[in-house]
């Protein structure tokens, strides 16, 4: 079970949290536009990094708030969480 | 090699079962192949097999980065089934299904395959009318499947507890083909078979590079034993795929998670079949050791450790001990984890890629052991061949771009 830095309630259990999946993936400002390639792109296709990822959690059974974090996927380690709409932190310099 | 036959089991014995040989070779790399698998699973050693048996390709390797059969092969719960809702599923899970009832006489080597039966129970309405929507999709797809009432269930797995549970038993689907298979032994078969027909089982080598020539068709592989030139890679890398396949610049619609298992202590026969419950999710059959085979879910996030939460564990024995009291004192030996690549639609993907010469054989989720042999029997076709068997055209890399999706995301039998 991991623990979770919420950046708005502290370190709480992972079953209060739902995994939101990959960060920064902006939905198309205009949909009309884009054809076939880059709907699947933004749909599913996913970095599925092993190493630093950037991922969404959501607070479920907290305050209910989305935010950001970089978790390494070969440890589970959590380097940082930050809020949604910052931008991705230079893992190099992060502290948990 | 040496074909195995009673006589020479019985022999071995009084002998003290000394003189045993190795059953595959342990080759340096050549520096070309015909064709090169990646990854040393029942799926890719499979494909090195049927390319050699099937299509006269024999001068093949399957690279694996650790031990063959390490990975999801030696890690899943072993349950064998083709009870899928959709044409193409049940197409390709049965093409699997008839190959294991002959695989261990195919392979001279025991597999142990055990149609014993797959029973899935119904705890509500709503699970009553999805088994019977798969049963009569089954049917119509020459897949057996059927209905039978909680006291027909009873009678066919007697541990099973049908009184009062927070989650009634209003019913289960049995499809009677469906068991289990010994997972090593897949593993270990395909790679005594294959190298016996001449292929190079090459362990602890890693790929870390693909080739490619101006044109960008692929030309071979950098692997940690050296350069290793092919016209063909298939790729067979599992929970892996994503990393293997960016090497080759290929972005794929997987998020790689683990799914974990557990085993009991080894009792004696207690469990006759395989149950699975979809709304309260769990798993369970007992191998032929004695050990009660649990499965549990998947964790919420992607990860690469090979090891989940406890919650997710402690979950899937809740509903153990709810269905089969009888138990709820028995202590739990080890539990584990395994890598797996799940695909938006919850099927697989086999088939070419954007790169010529590179074939993919991934996405099976968590659910891929019981795929084994068709998978790989299809893959050698596709490899071999540079196109499809009619049975994995569907399962395209194309189909999420063009949106033909086989979603089986809703209408799998356990929910992850």
């Amino acid at each position: 079970m991991l623990l979770i830095n919420c950046p708005y309630c502290g370190e709480r259990p992972e079953p209060e949290f739902v995994y939101g999946g990959e960060a920064h993936i902006a939905r198309p400002k205009d949909p009309d536009s884009q054809g076939p390639q880059d709907w699947v792109r933004y749909l599913y296709r996913r970095d599925n990094t092993r190493g630093v990822h950037a991922e969404r959690w959501r607070h479920t059974h907290g305050c209910g708030r989305f935010f950001n974090a970089l978790r390494d996927t070969t440890t589970d380690h959590f380097l940082v969480t930050y809020k949604t709409g910052e931008p991705r932190p230079d893992p190099a310099k992060a502290t948990p | 090699m040496t074909p195995f036959s009673g006589l020479s089991l019985f022999l071995k014995g009084l002998g003290g079962q000394k003189g045993w040989q190795r059953q595959w070779r342990s080759p340096e790399p050549k520096p070309a192949y015909d064709a090169i698998i990646v990854g040393g699973g029942g799926h890719g050693l499979g494909a090195a097999y049927y390319l050699a048996a099937e299509h006269g390709l024999t001068n093949v390797a399957v690279l694996e980065k650790g031990w063959i059969g390490g990975g999801n092969t030696g890690r899943n719960t072993t349950v064998i089934r083709s009870n899928y809702l959709f044409d193409e599923s049940a197409a390709l899970y049965d093409h699997a299904l008839k190959m294991w009832s002959d695989l261990a006489q195919v392979l001279n080597y025991n597999v142990m395959f055990s149609p014993r039966g797959v029973m899935m129970l119904a705890h509500t309405v709503h699970d009553m009318q999805v088994a019977k929507r798969h049963i009569h999709a089954n049917r119509a797809n020459g897949v057996d499947n059927e209905w039978l009432t909680p006291e027909e269930a009873k009678a066919f797995c007697p541990p099973l507890n049908i009184g009062a549970l927070r989650y009634p038993i209003l019913g289960a689907a049995l499809q009677r083909r469906g068991g289990t298979a010994r997972h090593d032994a897949v593993a270990w078969g395909y790679a005594r078979a294959a190298d016996a027909l001449g292929v190079d089982i090459l362990e602890n080598c890693e790929v870390t590079g693909i080739l490619r020539d101006a044109g960008g068709r692929a030309q071979g592989v950098i692997t940690t034993r050296g350069t290793i030139r092919s016209p063909r890679i298939g790729v067979a890398a599992a929970g892996h795929s994503s990393v293997v396949m960016k090497m080759a610049g290929v972005e794929l619609p997987l998020e790689s998670f683990p799914l974990q298992a557990l085993v009991s202590e080894p009792v004696k026969p207690v469990f006759p079949c395989v149950v699975m419950s979809n709304t309260i999710h769990a798993y369970i059959s007992q191998s032929d050791k004695g050990e009660l085979v649990i499965g549990a879910g998947t964790d919420a996030y992607t990860s690469y450790t090979q090891r989940g939460g406890l919650h997710i564990t402690s979950h899937a024995l809740e509903a153990i001990c709810e269905l089969f009291p009888m138990f709820r004192r028995l202590k739990m030996l080890r539990s584990w984890g395994g890598i797996v690549d799940v695909t938006p639609d919850r099927s697989p993907i086999i088939g070419k890629t954007p790169v010529p010469g590179l074939y993919l054989n991934c996405g099976w989720g968590t659910g891929g052991f019981k795929a084994t042999p068709g998978s790989a029997h299809v893959f050698a076709w596709t490899i071999a061949r540079d196109e499809p068997h009619p049975i994995n055209a569907p399962f395209t890399l194309e189909r999420f771009t063009e949106g033909n999706l086989i979603d089986e995301a809703a209408a799998a039998a356990v929910a992850h």
